[in-house]
């Protein structure tokens, strides 16, 4: 009995056929809207399309090559983990600064937490629209600096300045995903080793840097890793709503691209290409969560 | 002091636990010594992060009380002006918020029942039925996980224009169509044009993982003698789902229900994609025409002030739903992706 | 009412085989203990019988219908549970008449019988608490409410005592007796503490590794366990054992310590040359001067029991155990003399631990080997 795992229990009932009634419903939309997708972007990402209809011919790996040869996809790499980076580095440090002052839990502690959760809420397109209003070069607070110098600021012509733009944006809406994990792990950690180290002499800083960050970790990677995922998927409504990918490419992210290529170039073999490589970074990433998850640390 | 609300990691005990082990003592604020240099820079770094994350969200509420001028003029604004139930009003009615606002918690609130009823008795079938089945289909929800809407946007999209097409195409290939055909005369050709429909706004949205994990985790904690007493006291399964399981997990559809409704509300993408009729339309999107001319300023000089006005109105349920269920909230995101 | 009739009955677990085919019948009103430790099978026999388990093979029937195929609910059997399973969300009220909702039966009807039923286990107070905000005590009434208010064919009892502290579980005991002794009810009770056994049981069940060892009244099961096994499980503090040889041709069983334990001709003759299990009860023997009982120890510790005194001694490195109200004073190494009641003394086969009967009273004394 006690050979069992630990998800299994011992009491079960017998009527399969309700157990197939209640299991059906998800797995009929999970096949229609998920796995049926899914092998059509495979298919036609193996594929190229009759230009008057009729079957697909196959193709191999030639979309792929294309898209691999194609400097435009190689750009939109690029600007992706820089968005990536930017945005990941930003908020998770912005986040972690916040969690770990607030856990010391002085006064005021319940609405700095509030403060810091509620950006999570907003949609992506109001932060796009909000921030794309803020950095307006000539209305928003931008135009001050811009009334002193004259084009110092302009993420509507200058890419650089759009792309740093849509890091920040994505970034401020991410730290409350970011500070509530930080916060849950920081509170996890026994109040006992915090005491501990105080016996041992340690400050509250030293204590923050020598227990509560390394025992931190695995939230910290977790988190990481949900970050990275989030910028390549969730940036879309950020993009789309601040640039649409411009000026000139600059912030066009591997997802906004497929949306492009597929919507408005119709280049269903091609977006279903990219679709591919994106769903095995998603894959990739997904897994080393769940694996480092398995190994994660448990405190006492 | 309230360090209760922010549950750790593992709260998804079962009530029953909860019954018998009073909830563990609040953790005591203040540490163990007294360091008023450093609580002062405590102070000055949480309110720095606190100024850093509201004050976009000020400047948007300014903007949405300036009129077109004002908000236009150079050097901004930075103090409201008293137009802001005029711009409001102005997004409401004349940019059509209200009847967008009236959809998007039609779906919103048909998201999360939806997610909420099939994320429970997906669990139900997978932890109370012992068949050989249950692992595959664990595993069929749980790869749904790495297959994002974004990475399968155009397919997805070709699915909601018909979603029978799979079943034709496979009865199709498997020869099953020209067998009805051939017997019976008739051409099997199933339609079911999702496009501009809640339907198509709900139903591929409410398969969902996460949920499915969350209540498969708290129905782990529900003791094997509950379901041997229900069964002693001759209650069958759908019984015991409908009078014991769901009203012990009342938690669970609390916190459930308050991140989906946050996650719905906030539905870009999808409704982007398959709506076009403007009755159809969400807030969300709606948000994104208000500008009409991404890539400049336009000739026209824009409308920041409605646009932020209506970016209020989006962004106000949601937060509110964060803010007063931020304890089920938390809950329900920490425990749905561990 | 009914008996219970269990007839070749095996359970296993893939290849695993935790019963080992057992037979057991329990009569009408009759209130029987399984009692043995934790892995013997105990609690799986017993929900085989409610019908939580499968059986694996075998038979067991109530009221002389088999019931291997039917489901717990048409059993006729209530059970209380080890943890109470009180359904948390309901109240008290609720969770006594569950059984009689899901059955179909009206409300007002319900609820006079929940009344009623509440009354005569003392929870008429507590009808509309939650289970969380009761005590342990109450807990455990509201399980057995919850059983009793079924009016079933028998009652079974998975350890329902033992989340309970030591007080409390003594006052329960008695509540459960009196319970049944009012509506008789055929019962099984499952437990691993002999005191709940002896008091509780009409007849107990003894269980060992999957194998009933002993079926008996308290008294017989301690006046003559069967085995070794039951031998050393019933009775605290536990029997002491001693190894020993028959020996035919001088009639007496051998110790390792050279002393010898006369016994019959005919007893001798029958088992010749067994090696064997002398048991003995620590309270079957008194202390007396080294040399003048029949076995010879030194003395290690003492423990005060209130009423007594054990004295714990060490015969050849074997660990042994006296009672004594007398409670003479000796300091570590002293020698002890035991003398014993041989008219309570336990022999059984090493090689099976099954219980050889001596006829008392042809036993002689034991004589010291020097």
């Amino acid at each position: 009995m006690s050979s069992r795992g630990k998800d299994m229990r011992r009491a079960y009932f017998k009527n399969n056929w309700i157990a197939a009634l209640v299991v059906a419903p998800q797995l009929l939309i999970i096949f229609v809207f998920f796995y049926w997708p899914t092998s059509q972007a495979l298919y036609w990402a193996f594929t190229f399309e009759q230009p008057w209809g009729g079957g697909n011919e196959w193709a191999g790996f030639e979309n792929f090559r294309m898209i691999l040869t194609d400097g435009r996809y190689w750009d939109s790499i690029r600007v992706s983990i820089v968005y990536a980076a930017g945005a990941t580095v930003l908020s998770m440090g912005m986040a972690l600064i916040l969690a770990v002052f607030a856990d010391r839990q002085l006064r005021g502690y319940k609405y700095y937490r509030i403060g810091a959760i509620w950006p999570y809420a907003v949609a992506a397109p109001a932060v796009g629209l909000a921030f794309r209003f803020i950095f307006n070069p000539s209305a928003g607070i931008m135009s001050y600096v811009n009334a002193a110098f004259p084009g110092f600021w302009d993420p509507i012509l200058n890419g650089d300045h759009a792309l740093l733009m849509v890091i920040i944006a994505g970034a401020w809406k991410q730290v409350a995903y970011n500070f509530i994990f930080f916060l849950a792990g920081l509170q996890s950690i026994p109040r006992s080793l915090i005491e501990a180290g105080a016996m041992d002499g340690a400050t509250v800083l030293r204590r923050m840097r020598d227990i509560q960050l390394p025992l931190l970790a695995p939230t910290f990677f977790f988190v990481l890793v949900i970050n990275i995922t989030d910028s390549f998927t969730d940036s879309f409504g950020i993009v789309d709503t601040m640039t649409a990918g411009g000026p000139a490419r600059a912030t066009n992210l591997m997802v906004y691209k497929i949306y492009v290529d597929g919507f408005q170039g119709l280049d269903y073999s091609g977006a279903a290409a990219q679709s591919i490589i994106l769903m095995f970074l998603v894959i990739a990433l997904t897994v080393i969560q769940f694996r480092y998850i398995e190994r994660k640390v448990h405190y006492t | 002091m309230t360090q209760a609300d922010l549950p750790l990691a593992a709260a998804a005990g079962s009530a029953e636990a909860r019954a018998v082990n009073p909830p563990r003592k609040p953790r005591m604020p203040g540490l163990v010594e007294n360091t008023p240099v450093l609580n002062i820079l405590t102070h000055v770094i949480l309110l720095t992060g606190m100024i850093i994350l509201l004050f976009p969200m000020y400047l948007v509420f300014n903007a949405a009380t300036l009129s077109l001028q004002e908000v236009n003029a150079q050097p901004a604004h930075l103090l409201p002006g008293d137009q802001f139930w005029n711009n409001i009003q102005e997004a409401w009615v004349t940019r059509d918020f209200g009847q967008k606002f009236v959809n998007s918690l039609i779906v919103a609130l048909g998201v999360v029942t939806g997610k909420i009823f099939i994320a429970c008795i997906t669990a139900f079938g997978l932890v109370f039925f012992d068949h050989r089945l249950r692992m595959p289909i664990f595993w069929m929800v749980f790869i749904t996980l790495m297959l994002p809407l974004e990475v399968r946007i155009v397919p997805t999209y070709a699915v909601a224009a018909n979603a029978l097409q799979p079943f034709q195409m496979i009865m199709d290939w498997t020869g099953i169509s020209w067998l009805i055909q051939t017997v019976s005369g008739i051409e099997v050709a199933l339609e079911w044009n999702m496009l501009n429909s809640y339907t198509g706004l709900i139903v591929p949205l409410i398969a969902t993982a996460t949920g499915t994990f969350l209540y498969r985790q708290f129905f782990l904690t529900i003791p094997d003698e509950l379901v041997e007493a229900a069964k002693m006291d001759g209650a069958g399964p759908l019984r015991f789902l409908v009078e014991i399981l769901v009203p012990l997990s009342r938690t669970n559809i609390a916190a459930l229900a308050t991140i989906m409704f946050v996650y719905s509300w906030n539905q870009y993408l999808w409704p982007l994609l398959i709506v076009t009729d403007p009755s159809y339309g969400v807030v969300a999107v709606e948000l994104g025409k208000l500008v009409p001319d991404t890539n400049s300023t336009g000739g026209a000089i824009p409308n920041w002030h409605i646009a932020m006005a209506g970016t209020l109105i989006v962004t106000v349920p949601p937060v509110i739903v964060v803010i007063f269920m931020q304890r089920w909230f938390v809950r329900g995101l920490i425990n749905t992706d561990k | 009412m009914a008996n219970i009739d269990i007839r070749r009955v095996t359970k296993s677990y893939g290849k695993d085989e935790v019963i080992h085919g057992v037979d057991l019948t329990v009569n009408n009103g009759e209130f029987v203990v399984i009692l043995g430790p934790s892995g013997c099978g105990k609690s799986t026999l017993l929900r085989m019988i409610a019908g939580l388990e499968d059986i694996s093979g075998g038979e067991i029937s109530i009221a002389g219908t088999v019931v291997n195929d039917l489901e717990p609910r048409q059993r006729g059997c209530a059970m209380v549970f080890q943890n109470y399973a009180l359904y948390p969300h309901m109240t008290v009220a609720e969770n006594i008449g569950y059984a009689l909702k899901v059955a179909g039966m009206k409300k007002p009807e319900r609820l006079d019988k929940v009344r009623a039923v509440a009354k005569s286990v003392g929870l008429e107070e507590f009808m509309d608490r939650k289970p969380g905000q009761l005590s342990g005590g109450q807990r455990q009434r509201v399980a057995m409410a919850r059983a009793i208010i079924r009016e079933p064919k028998v009652f079974l009892f998975d350890e329902p005592l033992s989340n309970l502290d030591a007080k409390l579980r003594v006052q329960m005991r008695h509540e459960i007796r009196r319970i049944h002794n009012r509506i008789k009810a055929t019962s099984v009770f499952v437990t691993h503490d002999q005191h709940e056994g002896m008091t509780l049981a009409d007849r107990m069940v003894i269980m060992n590794k999957g194998t009933i060892d002993q079926v008996g009244t308290p008294e017989e099961v301690y006046n003559r366990p069967a085995t070794v096994y039951v031998a050393g499980f019933i009775g605290s503090p536990a029997m002491n054992f001693l190894s020993g040889q028959i020996s035919a041709e001088q009639g007496a069983i051998l110790l390792a310590d050279d002393s010898r334990i006369e016994i019959s001709g005919a007893q001798a003759r029958t088992h010749v040359g067994a090696l064997v299990q002398l048991g003995l009860r620590p309270e079957d023997m008194t202390l007396c001067a080294p040399g003048a009982g029949h076995l010879t120890g030194t003395f290690d510790f003492y423990e005060e029991l209130g009423s007594a005194g054990l004295y714990h001694l060490m015969i050849e490195d074997v660990p042994f155990t006296v009672l004594s109200s007398a409670k003479p004073r000796f300091q570590h190494g002293d020698p002890v003399g035991v003398l014993a009641d041989l008219s309570k003394l336990h022999v059984f086969r090493a090689q099976d631990g099954v219980r050889i009967d001596m006829d008392a009273s042809v036993t002689r004394q034991m004589e010291p080997a020097e």
